[in-house]
């Protein structure tokens, strides 16, 4: 009984340390179009970020970006670079960065900011062609760009 | 930096060899389109009032796979070629208080000649901008006491597959100047916004990056000469403005609707982007 309230207590705890160490969207802090911290405190998982980089309903990567890692999730697009070795040129806060947020990295560039709330022309609500409210939900949440982060981060070369 | 993307995606498919077999070539196919013995324009020289912004006008039917561009040349083959006769007997078919058909004051429908390289274009009358669409529900109400028909009415794309098939091969020729300068501008800067929760324009994805894949599908310049086309993935015929509603919801905003000012001015710039090319009559597409 006791032990079972202290486990009560624990998980509790945990709970609101995760709770605490996630960062909204409208709060995240970029330095030279990189985030340091983890957006959701808790460790990215390679393999659930391969999935949100291959599924069109989640982050769609590949619609845009190949990579020779990446080859068994089928149909690459070109319209961004390819990102063999990212892992060796940009850095966990860079790559979290422009996942992100892009445009605060590359000004202009066409890449969809995944963790943004608000400031849209004509926002809509997700891909109906109804207006939406913002604050919108963002594309990805915070563990999802986490898990994309650490998928990223094994593309070395 | 479009080119090096290419040669990038290139040399992985040299690497990889496999997986990528259906995207062998990122650039648009160099071929002629030839109907019933007849050439049909599908690239010219970009327009002058783009100021370089497209070197060369191409049809989306060279963005297209052997297969389709192959449909779209034999007219048994095209699909989109039983809704010009559907169309043909619309024409004929009297409706409305007047007792007419389109046949009754235009006779056979190659009275319309012509009409689709030049449209949308700006009525002198009235100020607005006409399409074909909007040409046939005006003639409908004020003509033939018929109502007119819904922006999404098979009716309305079947009596524009008829139309513009009068017109095949004809070269497009936009007015851009005149009454039509005001619309030109204000379609020209809906181009050019980044709309919804993908921020992006029109020109992201048809002018900064036609020739490269998204995912699986090959972008194209969004030219219009060929509508209506045949999406074979939709079954069906669809308008310049039935496209643009897709197009806007997938960049995750909210989109104008059909016979809006916003999409009339845009059909009547992205129309002269095309100023040049040959309307196709109906086309293929995937």
């Amino acid at each position: 009984m006791k032990r079972q309230f202290m486990l009560g207590m624990a998980i509790s705890a945990f709970s609101a340390g995760v709770a605490m160490a996630q960062v909204a969207p409208e709060n995240v802090e970029f330095a030279d179009g990189a985030i340091a911290q983890s957006l959701s405190g808790t460790a990215g998982n390679a393999d659930d970020g391969k999935k949100v980089f291959g599924t069109a309903g989640l982050g769609n990567c590949v619609a845009c970006h190949a990579a020779v890692i990446a080859a068994d999730i089928p149909f690459p697009g070109t319209v961004g670079p390819a990102l063999d070795g990212v892992a060796d040129r940009w850095s966990e806060g860079e790559l979290r960065g422009i996942v992100a947020n892009a445009k605060i990295m590359f000004d202009g560039t066409i890449m969809p900011s995944f963790y943004k709330t608000s400031g849209y022309i004509r926002p809509g609500d997700a891909y109906t062609g109804k207006a939406g409210t913002e604050p919108l939900p963002p594309i990805l949440s915070a563990q999802q760009i986490e898990d994309v982060v650490a998928y990223l981060l094994t593309f070395k070369e | 930096m479009k080119q090096r993307t290419i040669k990038t995606a290139l040399a992985a498919t040299a690497v990889l060899g496999l997986a990528f077999a259906g995207m062998a070539s990122a650039e648009p196919v160099d071929d002629t389109l030839v109907i019933d013995g007849v050439e049909i324009v599908t690239k010219a020289a970009g327009a002058a009032h783009l100021d370089g912004a497209l070197p060369e006008a191409m049809s989306g039917w060279h963005f297209r796979d052997t297969e389709t561009r192959a449909m779209q040349a034999d007219d048994f083959d095209n699909p989109g070629m039983i809704y010009v006769d559907r169309g043909l007997d619309l024409w004929n078919a009297v409706d409305g208080t007047e007792g007419k058909s389109c046949a009754s004051c235009h006779e056979g429908p190659e009275a319309m000649a012509g009409l689709r390289a030049v449209t949308p274009r700006v009525d002198e009358k009235t100020g607005k901008v006409m399409n074909i669409e909007s040409y046939v529900n005006d003639c409908r109400t004020t003509r033939m006491g018929a109502e007119a028909w819904g922006d999404k009415a098979v009716e309305l794309t079947d009596m524009l597959a008829l139309i513009s098939f009068q017109s095949r091969g004809e070269l497009m020729n936009v007015a851009i100047d005149g009454a039509a300068a005001p619309f030109y501008e204000k379609g020209k800067e809906i181009y050019y916004t980044r709309f919804g929760q993908l921020e992006l324009s029109c020109a992201s994805c048809h002018e900064d990056n036609y020739g490269n894949y998204i995912r699986s599908d090959h972008l194209s310049q969004g030219q219009t000469n060929g509508f209506p086309v045949y999406r074979l993935k939709d079954a069906k015929l669809t308008t310049p403005q039935g496209r643009f509603v897709g197009c806007v919801r997938d960049t995750r905003a909210e989109t104008f609707k059909i016979g809006s000012d916003e999409f009339n001015a845009l059909e009547l710039y992205v129309a002269s982007r095309g100023n040049g090319l040959a309307v196709e009559g109906v086309s293929v597409r995937n």
